[in-house]
């Protein structure tokens, strides 16, 4: 992997929500990059900063949010000492944004095909026949039939599946270079999942664009991402390929998740659980936030946070575990002891 | 010996669309249209489908939340639908129902305790003054601590709420539980705790289940046969291991294929479907399915196909496929 080439750069982020007088670190020191072309996911469960991250990237973050702390930048350019204004013209012709529901994300009382050419109008200022058929032809290209027809219906005519197709369309209408794409199919029916999962990697190799995938489902991680970082309640706690990921976990919280999902394609007996619940985010524990529901914790992970560190294969993991400096039982392997270490 | 505890012939629901100036029925949607299956005491029974196939309609149809259009529903030998409105409410006592959305299935404005001795009094369960031991019991059964039991539902998390549920529902010893999209809302790392759970009562209390899911994982975790629903019918029910290793229906097979595998070196063969599920106000002539089968022919379209069972199934399994025979042997290709 080159990784000089990469179309963003988030370091130390810290994205904040001040409420009461208290400062809720909803996103607390996340340090990760996107390589051009390659699909970098991000995982967590409810709570754990996955979203709030992607609102950072397009400053979106609203009151009584701030983005205290850290840097984001698209191909060198700093995005954080941009102003308003300049961000717009960043928004949907170079970074672009999917959302979950596509049903709130699209104006109700405007046709498919008025929003979609607004992007054209606005960003690259055609007139309003050109943009029309520009419209169609993305609409063509995101697989929606007779997309002549369709462009002069509402969302609400739409069914779900083709009104995420529509939300793509209208990210993809001015080739961006990075599409964020927030739990784009989590509303969705597995079989259409899966046909637009397809359309995204489909656009992605033929318009070379880098995606920022957001989800909570580790198959979808699976099947579309090139780098995975898995967060845990603010805080990157892993960082790897794919492949690596998947074949040895390294984190106790990757591996607990894994091993708490039902799987449709093979037989479990029992489902391993992660004990206990994400920690609330004002009551954070002082040491490692995951030392809590951890079945390895030790001394030194209630007392101190663990950094990201980088393994061997470059890989990282903030994990006392792995460092010079654990203080628990010798030898652990995290994936096969997980479970026993789960029942002392 | 196993024995049946919930028999369901030919239940139809369908839900009137009013329409025009008079507020006429202009049509019907037809969300469950001719379903027969049985749930045998003990077991689960999962019903699997996207939205829209009518399977939370089934699961509130058994329970008579919302009144069937015709068909018939047997518990313990007992005709559901002949029972009037008070003999439905008693009947309740032995049916329960676990929501997916356990804020919205609770009363925010009771605690715990209240909660579960509602439920109680209702159904007339114990003696007023041994509900209390009981109370406590069922909040160590699902894992809730005693010092819980004054605190309202907004003062929990959603996996703990979701224990309520099923607290609630356990209170008056059920025999029968419909699970409604129980663990959807859940994280996975709860929603793993939540089913173990329920698979745990299940052993110690002897519960039957019917459990409604759209995810397959869960599915294949908790049941022991599986009923797979398309627009409004079962197209292949089974064992739990017939359906999800030796699937006949080409919707179940692109069901299973569609669905993304968590291990990156493992990736299957897709079977992709074409287009949307059609809607159930006009459903699609003959196998409802055929607008987006690969494998569809004349035959399809004008005749509905019935469940029955081929030469390499096992158990209890059928599937509702013409052509099950010429894809199975490769005679037939899929056309896509």
């Amino acid at each position: 992997m080159s990784q000089n080439e990469n179309v963003l750069e988030i370091s130390d982020l810290r994205t904040s929500f001040f409420i009461e007088g208290d400062e809720i670190k909803a996103v607390d020191g996340v340090t990760i990059n996107v390589p051009k072309g390659k699909t970098v996911g991000v995982v967590g469960e409810s709570g754990s900063g996955k979203s709030i991250t992607s609102l950072s990237i397009m400053r979106l973050i609203q009151h009584p949010g701030e983005i205290v702390e850290g840097s984001i930048s698209m191909n060198g350019e700093d995005l954080l000492s941009k102003s308003e204004r300049q961000m717009q013209q960043l928004r949907g012709n170079q970074i672009s944004m999917i959302f979950q529901e596509p049903m709130t994300s699209l104006n109700p009382v405007y046709t498919v095909g008025e929003q979609i050419s607004e992007v054209y109008r606005i960003h690259q200022g055609l007139s309003k026949k050109e943009a029309l058929t520009k419209s169609v032809e993305m609409l063509e290209l995101v697989g929606i039939p007779s997309p002549k027809e369709r462009i002069k219906q509402y969302p609400h005519e739409l069914s779900g599946g083709m009104r995420q197709r529509v939300m793509i369309a209208i990210a993809l209408a001015c080739n961006p270079e990075l599409l964020i794409a927030d739990e784009p199919t989590t509303a969705l029916d597995v079989t259409i999942q899966a046909q637009i999962l397809e359309l995204i990697k489909k656009l992605q190799s033929q318009l070379g664009m880098s995606v920022f995938l957001i989800t909570h489902d580790l198959g979808v991680v699976a099947e579309t991402c090139d780098y995975v970082a898995v967060m845990y309640a603010g805080k990157i706690v892993e960082y790897a390929d794919v492949h690596s990921l998947f074949r040895s976990p390294k984190h106790p919280y990757t591996v607990g998740l894994m091993q708490s999902l039902p799987r449709h394609d093979i037989d479990q007996e029992e489902l391993n659980v992660i004990e206990g619940n994400v920690p609330k985010p004002g009551n954070m524990p002082d040491g490692c936030r995951f030392a809590p529901r951890c079945p390895f914790a030790s001394d030194i992970c209630e007392k101190r946070l663990p950094d990201l560190d980088e393994l061997e294969n470059g890989n990282k993991v903030r994990c006392w575990i792995y460092s010079d400096e654990w203080d628990g039982k010798a030898e652990v392997n995290v994936v096969d002891d997980y479970k026993t270490a789960g029942n002392q | 010996m196993t024995t049946k505890l919930l028999e369901i012939n030919n239940l139809k629901q369908y839900f009137p669309i009013k329409g025009g100036i008079f507020g006429r029925t202009v049509n019907h949607v037809k969300a469950v249209d001719d379903v027969s299956f049985y749930v045998n005491e003990g077991e689960t029974l999962s019903i699997v489908g996207e939205s829209g196939c009518g399977k939370s309609t089934t699961g509130r149809a058994v329970l008579r939340l919302d009144d069937p259009t015709s068909g018939e529903i047997t518990f313990q030998g007992d005709d559901l639908l002949a029972l009037n409105k008070q003999q439905m409410r008693r009947k309740r006592k032995d049916l329960q129902i676990i929501f997916q959305d356990p804020y919205a299935s609770i009363n925010p404005r009771q605690t715990v305790r209240q909660i579960l001795e509602e439920a109680m009094s209702i159904q007339k369960v114990l003696p007023k003054a041994e509900r209390m031991d009981k109370i406590m019991e069922l909040l160590d059964t699902v894992g809730l601590g005693s010092h819980q039991l004054d605190r309202f539902p907004h003062e929990f998390s959603g996996g703990q709420r979701q224990r309520i549920g099923i607290a609630r529902a356990l209170a008056v010893d059920p025999k029968f539980i419909v699970c409604d999209e129980s663990v959807s809302a859940l994280d996975v790392s709860i929603q793993a705790q939540v089913l173990n759970l329920l698979k745990q009562l299940q052993r110690d209390l002897n519960l039957t289940y019917l459990f409604i899911a759209h995810d397959l994982g869960v599915v294949r975790h908790i049941s022991d046969r599986v009923a797979v629903m398309y627009l409004g019918k079962i197209v292949e029910i089974g064992e739990k291991k017939e359906i999800f290793d030796n699937p006949k229906h080409p919707y179940t097979k692109s069901l299973l294929s569609a669905i993304p595998v968590p291990d990156p070196s493992n990736q299957q063969e897709r079977i992709h479907l074409k287009g949307d599920v059609p809607s159930p106000i006009d459903p699609p002539t003959g196998c409802r399915f055929h607008t987006r089968c690969p494998f569809a022919t004349e035959k399809c379209k004008n005749e509905v196909p019935e469940l029955r069972v081929t030469k390499d199934m096992t158990g209890t399994h059928q599937a509702a496929c013409h052509h099950i025979e010429e894809i199975e042997s490769g005679a037939k290709q899929p056309n896509y």
